[in-house]
């Protein structure tokens, strides 16, 4: 309603929920029986109610109710789209040995585009916690029925395939169309990306016609179709997913793009190896508490986890597919 | 249809739900009166204490807490000139001078009155039209917003007093170009950053609203100590809280309420646009309906100038719902928060919810209706006791003011950088006062600034670069042209005055 100054992020609607439980309140949360981790200090780069501060106050109350975690307690520290927040972790490393930072995919772009000095590479990744695929929308009255025909009309007239995003020009919304439209065999600097700034405006856009397709994340797609008036044609995932079984990846198409935006978590750098293998053991053992499946219901999370060592090849795998999209799309 | 009401209202009335729109009511009215705490936040806040709740009840308080944050936003910018959420900047403009007149119990109740009725009229269209409205809201794309936008910036002209058009015009210039600081929504590039970490992610609005109008307010206090008289203060501290409405003023104010009723939820209705752009909208809309008398008193205390962007403001928010429940679209961030509550309540919005879960339907649209009255209800004598606030001394009040207009920045992004630029947004503002530059004009400009060019910029991506979208749309070309009509409404009023002023002249000069 206000505009401008509600900078939601698209998924934020969701996580919203989780991060309302302390409006920007450090706020420990401790549990009396024996714990695997004494305590862990969440640093989130943005704001309350962001994706990131739901994804670590989520996180956070999941472990220290379950009793894996003795006390969390939770930082904000927003400014330069994270880049605050790792400076900070650098700087202060040797005072952050219980600290995690939470961030997701923006990091590996942010960093390729220069917003701020620092990659992943400066931290030390610990795990990939959440994940969510990509997926491409059309209308419900639409005439494309299958992602090849979207394809075919974009291989004729580019500018007849209007893609609409829930973020700026260069970010995932656009990276995905762009890779996907690539492997397809169009060029992606062909692709004519609408920016949004928000998922339910750029939702607003496609259903006003002014755009052909909607790039946006999987779970908020799924929950436009249940409101039957859209329809997916394709997501990003290597595996169709149980929750949504007749949504076909883009690799069954014929199309080998995958693509997937995770949230996890970077400890400070010269944390140690055991450190590192102690928080993935606790986070392990969380996905299978019924606290974490209450978090996770709640905010519609896909668990993707990704230990330490996977999360790494990961992320380098990531940039170098991001990076060589953003140098073909001339942003970088 | 009447069976859905019936049922929505009996699940609105039971005694729990009633006692839910009260507690939210109250909630709200506290948390909606500290600067930077708006109706997200106070929704945000009571998302996990709704969990376990039916969802009927859960909206009710809900409902409950939105009405009383809006109210109470109002009152901070009515008080002490500290419109925190970008809905209640025009409420300010009126507002506040009316108070400093030693009005406020009176600004205060009319605020509560416009609100109720703004709600309370838009919520009936929501009942009778919101499914049918659904399509409307959907018609609208990005080339007519951007002329909507246009349109809102000619509510401008009411702050330009004679003479003074130009630096109205530069101060919505200087407005709109703090608005580009940032990271640019379109391209991804930074402009205005001088690479600073700490401007990527631009000015808020919450940080210019609370350094240009509470902070530089309050600092003027210290300033130009007001030369009044201990006896005409002590008259004035007895006046505040006194809340008569006559019978004339009544008469003055149904149709300003009854315009900006319709005009406030039709615009609420398009997701793009919103409470903001529905309260200028009717600001500038009553002020080129008034008398040339009444106009003058625009921004100087007109009650008018008042009540149009409080009744604006409350029936786009009801407006708002259009598209979140008949769609499941969120038009502003506060319905985001709810489809993010509705959902968690396992109801789906979207054009089945009203076939499949009627119960849930009415029973939103219901408390909607009963969140007005007991706001109303609740808030009437609460009014004399806080106006009572401003007849704190002012060495006490100022550095309040100043508190929690800091703290109320800070809190939103915990960042020290911005409590620096806070500052030196306040010392220009002083300046800007000092030399009588309006500085709403500013406010409006970079409010409406970066909805503007995203919307343009969109505009022109979907024609390829034509500038053809501006007139190829019935829409657009429509809001365009009202838009034309009303900056030269008064020019041209301008020119016949004079014209007439000179015949008189010449006919004097004759006899």
């Amino acid at each position: 309603m206000f505009g401008k100054t509600t900078k939601l992020s698209r998924r934020l609607v969701l996580s919203m929920a989780a991060a309302a439980v302390s409006v920007g309140m450090t706020m420990p949360l401790s549990s009396t029986s024996a714990a695997d981790l004494e305590k862990i200090h969440f640093l989130i780069p943005g704001g309350a109610g962001g994706g990131w501060d739901g994804t670590a106050r989520g996180t956070g109350e999941a472990l220290t109710k379950s009793g894996l975690l003795g006390s969390a307690s939770f930082e904000n520290m927003s400014g330069g789209g994270g880049g605050k927040a790792i400076a900070h972790l650098i700087e202060t490393a040797e005072r952050q040995g219980d600290t995690l930072m939470v961030n997701s995919t923006p990091i590996v772009i942010r960093s390729l585009t220069k917003v701020f000095p620092q990659s992943f590479r400066d931290l030390v990744p610990v795990a990939g916690v959440i994940g969510d695929y990509a997926a491409f929308v059309v209308p419900a009255d639409s005439k494309y029925k299958s992602f090849s025909e979207v394809v075919a009309d974009f291989k004729a007239d580019p500018k007849s395939v209007k893609i609409a995003g829930g973020s700026a020009r260069g970010s995932m919304d656009h990276l995905v169309a762009a890779q996907a439209f690539k492997a397809a065999g169009g060029d992606p600097k062909a692709v004519k990306y609408i920016p949004y700034d928000a998922g339910g405006k750029a939702m607003a856009g496609l259903l006003s016609g002014e755009t052909a397709l909607l790039s946006t994340g999987l779970s908020e797609a799924l929950e436009l179709e249940r409101s039957g008036q859209v329809r997916i044609l394709a997501m990003t995932g290597e595996n169709r997913i149980d929750d949504a079984p007749n949504i076909p990846t883009l690799t069954e198409q014929g199309i080998d793009a995958t693509f997937v935006n995770w949230r996890g978590f970077f400890a400070a750098p010269g944390t140690s190896k055991e450190k590192v293998a102690a928080y993935n053991a606790t986070l392990e053992k969380m996905y299978d508490t019924p606290e974490w499946e209450t978090v996770r219901a709640r905010n519609g999370w896909v668990e993707v986890f990704q230990p330490a060592d996977v999360f790494y090849t990961f992320l380098e795998e990531q940039e170098g597919i991001v990076g060589d999209l953003m140098k073909e799309l001339g942003f970088l | 249809m009447l069976d859905g009401i019936l049922q929505g209202l009996s699940t609105a009335a039971s005694p729990v739900n009633l006692l839910m729109v009260f507690v939210g009511c109250f909630a709200g009215t506290f948390i909606g009166m500290l600067p930077g705490l708006g109706p997200i936040s106070a929704i945000a806040l009571m998302i996990p204490i709704t969990y376990g709740f039916d969802p009927a009840t859960g909206m009710i308080l809900m409902a409950g807490v939105y009405y009383g944050a809006i109210f109470g936003g109002s009152t901070s910018a009515i008080l002490i000139n500290a419109p925190g959420v970008a809905g209640t900047v025009a409420t300010s403009f009126d507002g506040y001078p009316l108070a400093k007149q030693g009005h406020a119990g009176k600004a205060l109740a009319i605020a509560a009155y416009s609100s109720f009725s703004g709600g309370t009229i838009a919520a009936i269209f929501l009942l009778f039209a919101a499914p049918a409205l659904a399509s409307v809201s959907l018609s609208f794309q990005s080339a007519d917003y951007f002329a909507l936008m246009v349109l809102g910036l000619t509510a401008v002209s009411a702050f330009a007093g004679k003479g003074k058009f130009l630096i109205a015009v530069l101060m919505t210039l200087f407005g709109l170009m703090l608005s580009t600081i940032g990271t640019d929504q379109t391209a991804g590039l930074q402009r205005f950053t001088f690479g600073s970490l700490d401007l990527i992610d631009g000015i808020s609005f919450l940080l210019l609203a609370m350094a240009t109008f509470a902070l530089s307010e309050a600092l003027m206090v210290v300033l130009k100590p007001e030369k009044v008289s201990r006896e005409a203060e002590e008259a004035t501290k007895g006046k505040l809280g006194s809340m008569k409405v006559s019978k004339e003023e009544v008469k003055d104010l149904a149709p300003v309420v009854g315009r900006s009723s319709i005009l406030g939820f039709f615009i609420g209705v398009l997701p793009g646009a919103g409470a903001t752009i529905a309260s200028f909208l009717a600001y500038g809309m009553e002020r080129s309906f008034a008398s040339a008398k009444e106009k003058l008193k625009f921004g100087k205390g007109s009650i008018r100038g008042l009540a149009a962007p409080e009744t604006a403001n409350n029936a786009a928010c009801s407006g708002s719902f259009v598209p979140l429940l008949t769609l499941g679209i969120p038009g502003s961030g506060t319905t985001a928060v709810m489809l993010g509550a509705l959902i968690s309540y396992g109801v789906q919005p979207g054009p089945r919810l009203f076939v499949e879960q009627p119960a849930v339907f009415w029973s939103v649209i219901i408390s909607m209706y009963i969140g007005n009255i007991i706001l109303l209800v609740l808030n009437l004598p609460l009014i004399p006791y806080i106006a009572r606030l401003l007849a704190l001394p002012k060495q006490i009040l100022t550095p309040l003011i100043l508190f929690f207009s800091l703290i109320g920045v800070y809190l939103v992004s915990f960042n020290t950088f911005d409590i620096h630029i806070m500052v030196i947004v306040a010392i220009i503002a002083i300046i800007f006062r000092l030399i009588n530059f309006p500085l709403a004009p500013m406010l409006l400009g970079f409010i409406l600034g970066g909805m503007m060019e995203d919307n343009l910029r969109r505009a022109l991506a979907i024609s390829d670069g034509e500038l053809s979208f501006l007139w190829e749309r019935p829409i657009t070309a429509s809001i365009l042209g009202i838009t034309i009509v009303v900056l030269l409404a008064p020019l041209v009023q301008n020119i016949i005055d004079i014209r007439r002023k000179k015949a008189l002249k010449v006919n004097d000069g004759e006899g």
